[in-house]
Parts: C-alpha cells; sequence; structure tokens
C-alpha cells in the first residue's frame, strides 16, 4: 500500500515540489515561512480551482480552452451587477457567477455533445466569443476599485481561521470534487468515458451527456474563480486572465492527467497547479532575468510531460483492481 | 509577372481608386490603437472626435487588434490600405514588424503617422510623442522621491522585458538618478501587463527589500496592480506606488492612499493632436525636420531630425484632482 503509493503520481510529484522549495529556500530563506507557503497556496487558489474543473474535462476526452475567457466574462458581469446593484448579498453573486459559469459551460457541452464538433475547436471559438461578448457589455471600459463596493472586494481576503476566503473556496472544491469523482456513479462515469468510450456505451453510459456535464462543472469552476479573481484584484476588463487557459492546461499536464483521456486524479490536478504556483511566486523573488523566467517556466513543463509520458508507458493498464493489488 | 498577380494587382488598384473616389469629400482617418478596449485609447479616441468634430469634414475609424500583437496590427492595416483611408495615425505594438504594411499604405497615398507607441522612421511620416522621453523618465523619479524626504530604497515595476516605451522611460530615469541623493534604485522587474504577474512581482517586491520606499510602475496594469499588492500587505503608508496610471482607474488607489500621486499626459489631448496632425499632411504640409505643424488648440508640433515631435509635459494628479479627472478618463 506505501510502497504503491510511494510510485504513484501524487507523491512523485509532492516530492518535486517539496525539493523545489527547497531549492528557492537556499536562495531566498523567507519564501519557507509559513506565512509564505500559506501565501503561494492562496495565490494559486484560482489555478487549482480551474485545474479540478479542466482535469475533469479532459478525463472525458476533450479539452475547454475557453475557461479564461469564461472567467473574464462572468467576473465583468459579476462587477457590472456590482456597480448597478452595490447593496446586493454577496450569497447571490457567488451563486450567479456559479451559474453563468454552467451555463457558457454548458454551451461548449451542447456543441460538443448534439453536434459532434471536436473540443478543441468549439472551445477555440467561444473563447474568442467570451471575450467579444465582454468587450460589448463593458464597451471596452475597465471596472475599477472605486467603482466596486468594499464588500464585494472584501470577501476573497477575509481571514476565517487563519486562512483567506479564497484559500477556503480553493479547499471546498477540492474535497467535493475529491467526493464527486470517487463517490459517485457521474464521477466515475468520467473516468469510463474517457477510458473506453466503446466500452462505456456497453455499459450504459452516454458518452456525450458525460462530456456535457464535464464541461458544465468545469464551467461552473470558472465562473466561480471569475468572481473571485475580480474581487481579488479589484479590476475587470477585457484582457483579465489573458493566456491562463495554458496555465490550467499546464497544471493538469504536470500533474499526471492524460491527454488520451481516463487517467487522472483530483490530488494530480491539484498538485500540478500547486507546481506551477510555486515555480511563479518564486521566480520574482530568487532575481532571475525575466528572458529566463519564461523559458524555466516553459522547461519545467517539458521536463513534467516526459516524465509522465515514461511514466505512462511501462504500466499496463489495470483491468482488475483486486489481482493488482495482490500481485 | 503571371496572370494570377496581374489579375490581383487589378483588382487591388481598382479597390484603391474607388475608395478615393468614395472618401472624396470626407478626409477619413484611421485611428489604429494597441488593442481595443484599453481604457487611455478609448479617451484617445474621444479626443479625435473632438478633432474631427471641429474641422467637420473628417470621419474617424477607430479600430485596432482584440489584443496587443503586431500581427493583429499587421491585418488591421491591410484592412485599412483595401478600404482606402486617407491617413493612418497608429499607436504600434512593434516598432519594426508593422513597418513595412505601413509603408505600403504610404506608397498607395496614404499619410501615415505614429503617436504614443512608434513605428521605425521608415514605416511613418511622422511621430507624436506624448512627451518627451527625458520629461516622463524625470517625473516618475520626482514623484517618488518627492514623498521620501529622507531618501531609502526604490524599485521599478514595468510591463514586459521588450516593452519599447517602458524601457526608455526607465533609461532616462536611471540618467537623472544623481539629481535625487539618497534614492536608490534596487530592482527592476516585469509584470508583462498581467493583473496577477504584476501583483506577484510586487510582493516579491515587498518580501525581497523590506525597507523599499516606493513602486515605480510607469505602466497602468502595473500601478494598479502594485497598489492592490500593497494595500493587501497592509503596506499603506510605508510604501508608496506611484508611475503612470489613468485617473479613472487610479482612483480607488489614490483615496486608500496607497498612491498619493501619479503621471499621465491627457490621452484625450494626443488622440486631438494625432488627428489634428494627420488632417494638416493629408492636406498637404511636409512632415520634415524642423517643419512645424499645427495641432490645433495644442499648438504646434516641431519635428526633429528624426521627424519626431513632443506634445506637452506629464501631469500630475493625487488628491486635489483625482476627483475631477476620474469621470473623464
Amino acid at each position: 500500500m506505501i510502497r504503491r503509493f510511494l510510485r504513484s503520481r501524487e507523491a512523485v510529484l509532492s516530492g518535486a515540489i517539496l525539493l523545489l522549495i527547497a531549492l528557492i529556500a537556499l536562495r531566498f530563506p523567507a519564501f519557507v515561512a509559513p506565512q509564505n507557503l500559506a501565501n503561494v497556496f492562496n495565490d494559486t487558489s484560482p489555478l487549482m480551482i480551474l485545474a479540478i474543473g479542466q482535469m475533469i474535462v479532459i478525463l472525458t476526452k476533450c479539452i475547454d480552452l475557453s475557461v479564461a475567457a469564461n472567467l473574464a466574462l462572468t467576473g465583468m458581469v459579476v462587477s457590472l451587477l456590482n456597480i448597478a446593484a452595490p447593496d446586493l448579498p454577496l450569497v447571490f453573486t457567488v451563486l450567479l457567477a456559479l451559474s453563468l459559469g454552467a451555463l457558457l459551460g454548458m454551451v461548449n457541452g451542447v456543441l460538443v455533445w448534439k453536434l459532434n464538433i471536436p473540443p478543441i475547436v468549439v472551445t477555440l471559438g467561444t473563447m474568442t466569443i467570451y471575450r467579444g461578448i465582454i468587450f460589448l457589455i463593458s464597451e471596452g471600459k475597465w471596472v475599477n476599485a472605486h467603482e466596486m463596493s468594499p464588500a464585494f472586494k472584501a470577501l476573497p481576503r477575509q481571514i476565517f481561521l487563519g486562512f483567506p476566503m479564497l484559500s477556503w473556496f480553493a479547499l471546498v472544491v477540492i474535497v467535493i470534487a475529491v467526493v464527486v469523482m470517487n463517490r459517485t456513479t457521474l464521477g466515475r462515469a468520467f473516468f469510463a468515458v474517457g477510458g473506453n468510450p466503446h466500452a462505456a456505451v456497453y455499459t450504459g453510459l452516454n458518452v456525450g451527456r458525460t462530456q456535457f456535464w464535464a464541461f458544465t462543472i468545469s464551467g461552473a469552476l470558472a465562473g466561480l474563480t471569475g468572481y473571485l479573481w475580480v474581487s481579488r484584484y479589484a479590476v475587470a476588463y477585457v484582457d483579465i486572465a489573458g493566456g491562463f487557459e495554458l496555465d490550467v492546461v499546464a497544471a493538469c499536464v504536470i500533474g499526471g492527467i492524460s491527454i488520451a483521456g481516463g487517467i487522472g486524479s483530483v490530488g494530480g490536478a491539484v498538485l500540478g497547479a500547486l507546481f506551477l504556483g510555486v515555480i511563479k511566486n518564486a521566480l520574482p523573488v530568487i532575481n532571475i532575468s525575466p528572458f529566463w523566467q519564461l523559458a524555466i517556466s516553459g522547461a519545467a513543463i517539458i521536463i513534467a510531460v516526459a516524465l509522465n509520458s515514461r511514466a505512462n508507458k511501462t504500466r499496463g493498464r489495470i483491468i482488475l483492481k483486486r489481482k493488482e493489488a495482490e500481485a | 509577372m503571371s496572370v494570377i498577380k496581374k489579375v490581383l494587382t487589378t483588382v487591388a488598384i481598382g479597390a484603391a481608386l474607388m475608395g478615393t473616389s468614395a472618401s472624396a469629400d470626407t478626409t477619413r482617418i484611421a485611428l489604429v490603437v494597441k488593442a481595443l478596449g484599453i481604457g487611455f485609447f478609448e479617451a484617445a479616441n474621444k479626443g479625435a472626435q473632438e478633432a474631427a468634430k471641429e474641422l467637420g469634414d473628417v470621419e474617424i475609424i477607430y479600430t485596432g487588434p482584440t489584443d496587443t500583437t503586431a500581427e493583429g496590427q499587421i491585418e488591421v492595416i491591410n484592412s485599412l490600405i483595401a478600404q482606402g483611408v486617407d491617413a493612418i495615425a497608429i499607436s504600434a505594438n512593434d516598432p519594426d514588424a508593422v513597418a513595412p504594411a505601413l509603408k505600403k499604405a504610404m506608397d498607395r497615398g496614404i499619410t501615415v503617422i505614429s503617436w504614443d507607441s512608434g513605428v521605425a522612421k521608415e514605416g511613418r511620416q511622422m511621430h507624436l510623442n506624448p512627451s518627451s522621453a527625458p520629461l516622463i523618465g524625470n517625473t516618475i523619479i520626482k514623484l517618488a522621491a518627492d514623498h521620501m524626504p529622507d531618501g531609502g530604497d526604490v524599485a521599478v515595476l514595468s510591463a514586459t522585458a521588450t516593452s519599447t516605451n517602458q524601457n526608455i522611460w526607465i533609461d532616462e530615469m536611471k540618467k537623472v538618478m544623481g539629481n535625487y541623493p539618497g534614492v536608490n534604485l534596487v530592482a527592476t522587474v516585469y509584470g508583462d501587463d498581467l493583473a496577477d504577474k504584476s501583483y506577484r512581482e510586487a510582493q516579491g517586491l515587498m518580501a525581497t527589500y523590506p525597507d523599499l520606499k516606493a513602486i515605480i510602475a510607469p505602466t497602468t496594469v502595473g500601478i494598479l496592480a502594485a497598489s492592490q499588492a500593497v494595500t493587501d500587505a497592509g503596506k499603506i503608508g510605508q510604501i508608496n506606488v506611484t508611475g503612470l496610471g489613468l485617473p479613472s482607474e487610479m482612483a480607488g488607489a489614490v483615496e486608500s492612499g496607497a498612491t498619493i500621486s501619479f503621471a499621465i499626459w491627457n490621452p484625450i489631448d494626443l488622440g486631438y493632436a494625432a488627428t489634428m496632425l494627420s488632417y494638416n499632411i493629408a492636406k498637404g504640409a511636409t512632415a520634415e525636420p524642423g517643419a512645424k505643424i499645427g495641432m490645433g488648440r495644442m499648438g504646434e508640433a516641431t519635428l526633429d531630425e528624426n521627424n519626431e515631435a513632443a506634445m506637452s509635459d506629464p501631469f500630475t494628479y493625487d488628491k486635489s484632482n483625482i476627483e475631477e479627472f476620474k469621470s473623464v478618463f
């Protein structure tokens, strides 16, 4: 049991993250202060939430490139709503962000499910459409800090049991995702549909519908992150989180989620996001030229993917879990 | 010349002729910006519209790519050439990449000027600087030094490491550092004009230099993100975030005290002046070293040996005038 854990993707990644933190500490000791590590976790929360959504989509052999655009659009809508109705309870704002995000995700899902368009094409299209809609509803203007209500900006910063609410949002999403992925029919269906679509059909699963739900969940999480993002940085404009979808996909790939579908875990996605988060937070303090910073981020991703493909090559597909445990 | 090429040339000439005939009575000036949706350029458009109203027979085409890429601008320029506009006034994402497309425009008789962010000399007839780089460099360090009577450490948070504007201003700033004894520049970091990266870089500066007194961000995204990072770290009053920003975006930071003062030229004036210059050159004024070309209410632009001109000094905004300007741009 322990040996199996040690050989697992999560253990390797945890080890890599610890090693990375140790190396950074050699150059900048204050990085390992508990408060700073908590800050890194907090800063990585949006990436973790999005990576979990993306993981579910990738499990079903799809990809969602529209998450960052979805985030930006939902963020803009809740910001504009906040200007129009500053006294609206925040519970409503969060629920609206979740449901609007889910709705945008459903658009992707329906196109993939009913029209059979390849997911990369669908989400590439909706990515541009969503950014375009932000431009239309905002008329290209920014929503700035002084236009947002104080409560709207305060939520992600509020300290609860020693951690900011932003971190708590991520923790709650992680816990729910673990339960859903491992303990519900839908969660197992995501694995089945991606692992072997033909077998999934024979067991009575609707592949398209399962993919639809994956996109819906990914969208809902992107919407939630949209609110958290605009309130944390206290600004909303067309380009927020530009290119962030690539970070999200990278986090998943680093986390050992197979682009071919069917293989992956919530833990992997979270650790993959944390790995990127540590690098992003460390680069500013260890004093490296910005040109090297880009190369280092890229190299980390390629190394992780190379290790990943090697690890997957040697292992066959597990058919009977119990037999494997005995062996 | 192949048949296809011949046909294409004929079509292109035809399109150009049609374009010219369609715009015989009104002068069509295209204001090409780095990207749509940026407050600064939206304000410049306001100024251009003002100039158009004043001139009467001018139509402004406000356009640009949706993200700040040279490729996007080249597409926009090509479509403007096809439409046969009379003048193009551009703020370039890359000084060299857009030059060939603009040269093509000039070959077709279109007046081309650059403003704000310049184009290589061969790709435009003149360039209008919002201010002069030495004045801006001096202004940003002065803004920081004015509130540091005992001197101390300052750091720069820029856009990307390759941004033409920011690099020139920072160089000019470094040249005059000697006039501000006791003020040390400890680091220059790059937030890539992304809110999240700029925020992290600002956090990194605060962690690395505990005695930091000021963060100078000569970019609108950077100054906003840095003031938010300082606010969140509870260091208002200890670290002053200053640099270049837009009043509408910075109002919150000035109110909270994270930013005591910041500077920017007036983009409305800039769009206005660029339009006036485009109009005058399209109507026959020659852009050559030493020439003086009218900018309407902004006076006259005097071209230097590189056909560049400066519009005016940057303007300082603080608690006393932010309320008045935040609704303007």
